[in-house]
């Protein structure tokens, strides 16, 4: 009896922490309907706010952020996941000292604090007078994404059969075509998720745009407009209107891509388990 | 035979070096881009105005009244941030570890912080508005909490789901009443990911940027805040001091994780895709 108490309890518990989680989430959801930004409903049901997307003043200013957004994203993981990939590769191939060094190096972006490394490319910058603007932008967020594209991909690397390679090469293949026609086929999904986490990385990154993009140049991806704009003025109901969107999209592919993994790996368990 | 085992050793030999070859350009990249900016914060933090070698940065951070105001404010954010997280998130994720749809709902726990930092925090501030709060440090402890909530409960599920349950068994059938059974194995068990919460939720909340300006109305700055004012004035001296203490406390708190256990923290966010 009083173990059923505690497993209710613990279950209500749990749902009140994730419906504070999500509060907010489902307000701004709810009240993107009501034109307003007064959490009330005193103009009714309205699509007002998703009208303003493209008819406000702003949208102009919100479509160009959003298109840097875009192009800065495809080009960092674009570069980063050739670049990270070859890296793997000779990485894989090293000494066990220089590899180290090297994995060691490739870590640090990814523990050192985002406004450290912020600042830290900002001096450089500067030093080296870099023109301000994209070139900066994309250096910096090759710099955070490739070391994602490494990790991923070092994985796979690991896992391989090198004898599958060392076949290929003892069956008369050239190392351009063993490299190519089985290395790589190997490592594919390596590659493919490095390349999606140094888009969604991209994406995602405030602190180090906004401080390398340089006040002269009105340069602004979607997050940095989003900070120009709601920390002066706080939130419109135009922004009621972006954020929900955001808030659909983004929530409902991490819920595909995971609860696709979930899947995979039971169907793999089973397949354990059976054998 | 063993001449073609010889010719055929040979371009394998050759092709391993030129593999090696690969990474050079990423090597020199991340020297470039990476190491280097380093150094010249290092650099940067012993220079005067006029370039010449000074601890004089020092002395102005460890002395300054508005510096260490800052420095304090961060610590007492980022402990209290980071308890509260723990006493929130240690249920939660002991909770979900024993159910068997735990490993579905673990997923809702962290699938807010796919959605940006600020997107969320402009968000909780607009609620804050609407219900009249003051915005203050309670707004700004809430912000943090909301937050970095999930970088607490993720580690602790991972570490607390894949304790064996023989060992809970085992105390049970020793004797051990229910309290005892988690003072004394799974508490202990737990351990690793109780100290990889703490440093992925302390470590991001007083270096982190906008949070609590924005949620204190400019009120409450935190280190993340300040180096990027600093910076922002030219004062790169000053600035490059606050990174370097900043990228002490990341180091330090690497190396201990480094330490407890080969936890691979890869970046809670960045697991879910």
């Amino acid at each position: 009896m009083v173990k059923k108490l505690g497993d209710i309890l613990g279950k209500a518990y749990i749902f009140v922490i994730l419906a504070i989680l999500y509060a907010p989430i489902i307000l701004i959801i709810v009240y993107s309907f009501s034109g307003s930004s007064n959490f009330n409903f005193d103009n009714g049901f309205t699509f007002e706010a998703y009208a303003s997307i493209f008819t406000s003043e702003k949208s102009p200013a919100l479509w160009s952020a959003i298109e840097n957004t875009l192009l800065i994203a495809v080009i960092a993981a674009v570069v980063s996941t050739v670049m990270g990939t070859f890296a793997a590769i000779g990485i894989y191939s090293m000494g066990r000292r220089s590899r180290r060094v090297v994995e060691n190096v490739n870590q640090f972006p990814i523990i050192n604090s985002e406004i450290v490394m912020a600042v830290s490319l900002m001096i450089f910058f500067v030093t080296f007078a870099f023109p301000e603007g994209y070139l900066r932008l994309i250096i910096a967020h090759i710099a955070f994404c490739t070391p994602y594209v490494v990790l991923s991909i070092m994985p796979k690397l690991e896992s391989m059969d090198p004898n599958v390679y060392e076949a290929a090469l003892d069956l008369g293949a050239n190392p351009f075509r063993a490299l190519t026609r089985v290395m790589f086929p190997m490592i594919t999904p390596g590659i493919v998720s490095g390349f999606i986490l140094a888009f969604v990385i991209s994406i995602d990154d405030f602190i180090i745009t906004q401080i390398n993009k340089g006040a002269a140049t009105g340069i602004n991806t979607l997050s940095t407009y989003i900070y120009s704009d709601a920390r002066v003025q706080g939130l419109e109901p135009f922004w009621y209107a972006v954020f929900s969107i955001i808030f659909v999209v983004v929530l409902a592919a991490l819920l595909t891509v995971n609860l696709w993994k979930i899947r995979k790996q039971k169907a793999k368990e089973k397949e354990v388990g059976v054998q | 035979m063993t001449s073609a085992t010889a010719v055929q050793a040979k371009p394998r030999k050759r092709f391993k070096i030129t593999k090696r070859v690969f990474a050079y350009l990423y090597v020199l990249f991340m020297v470039l881009f990476v190491v280097l900016p380093l150094v010249m914060i290092l650099v940067n933090a012993f220079l005067d105005d006029g370039g010449n070698l000074t601890v004089e940065n020092f002395k102005t951070f460890f002395t300054e009244e508005s510096s260490l105001i800052i420095l304090g404010n961060s610590l007492f954010v980022g402990v209290v941030t980071t308890a509260i997280c723990l006493l929130i998130g240690y249920p939660v994720a002991y909770k979900l570890s024993r159910m068997s749809s735990g490993k579905i709902l673990v997923l809702f726990f962290i699938l807010p912080m796919g959605i940006n930092f600020l997107i969320r925090t402009l968000a909780t501030k607009a609620i804050f508005i609407a219900m009249d709060v003051t915005l203050g440090m309670g707004t700004v402890l809430f912000g943090m909490v909301y937050n970095y909530l999930p970088f607490m409960i993720l580690p602790l599920h991972t570490s607390l789901s894949s304790i064996d349950k023989s060992y809970i068994e085992a105390a049970q059938d020793l004797g051990a009443d229910r309290s005892t059974v988690f003072l004394k194995t799974v508490l202990p068990l737990s351990v690793g990911g109780i100290m990889s919460g703490i440093t992925m939720v302390f470590i991001p909340t007083i270096s982190t940027f906008a949070i609590s300006q924005l949620l204190s109305n400019g009120k409450i700055f935190l280190f993340g805040d300040s180096i990027q004012t600093k910076f922002d004035q030219g004062l790169y001296g000053v600035g490059s001091i606050m990174s370097l203490v900043m990228l002490a406390f990341v180091l330090i708190s690497n190396f201990l994780m480094n330490r407890i256990g080969k936890n691979n923290n890869v970046g809670v966010g960045r697991s879910l895709w």
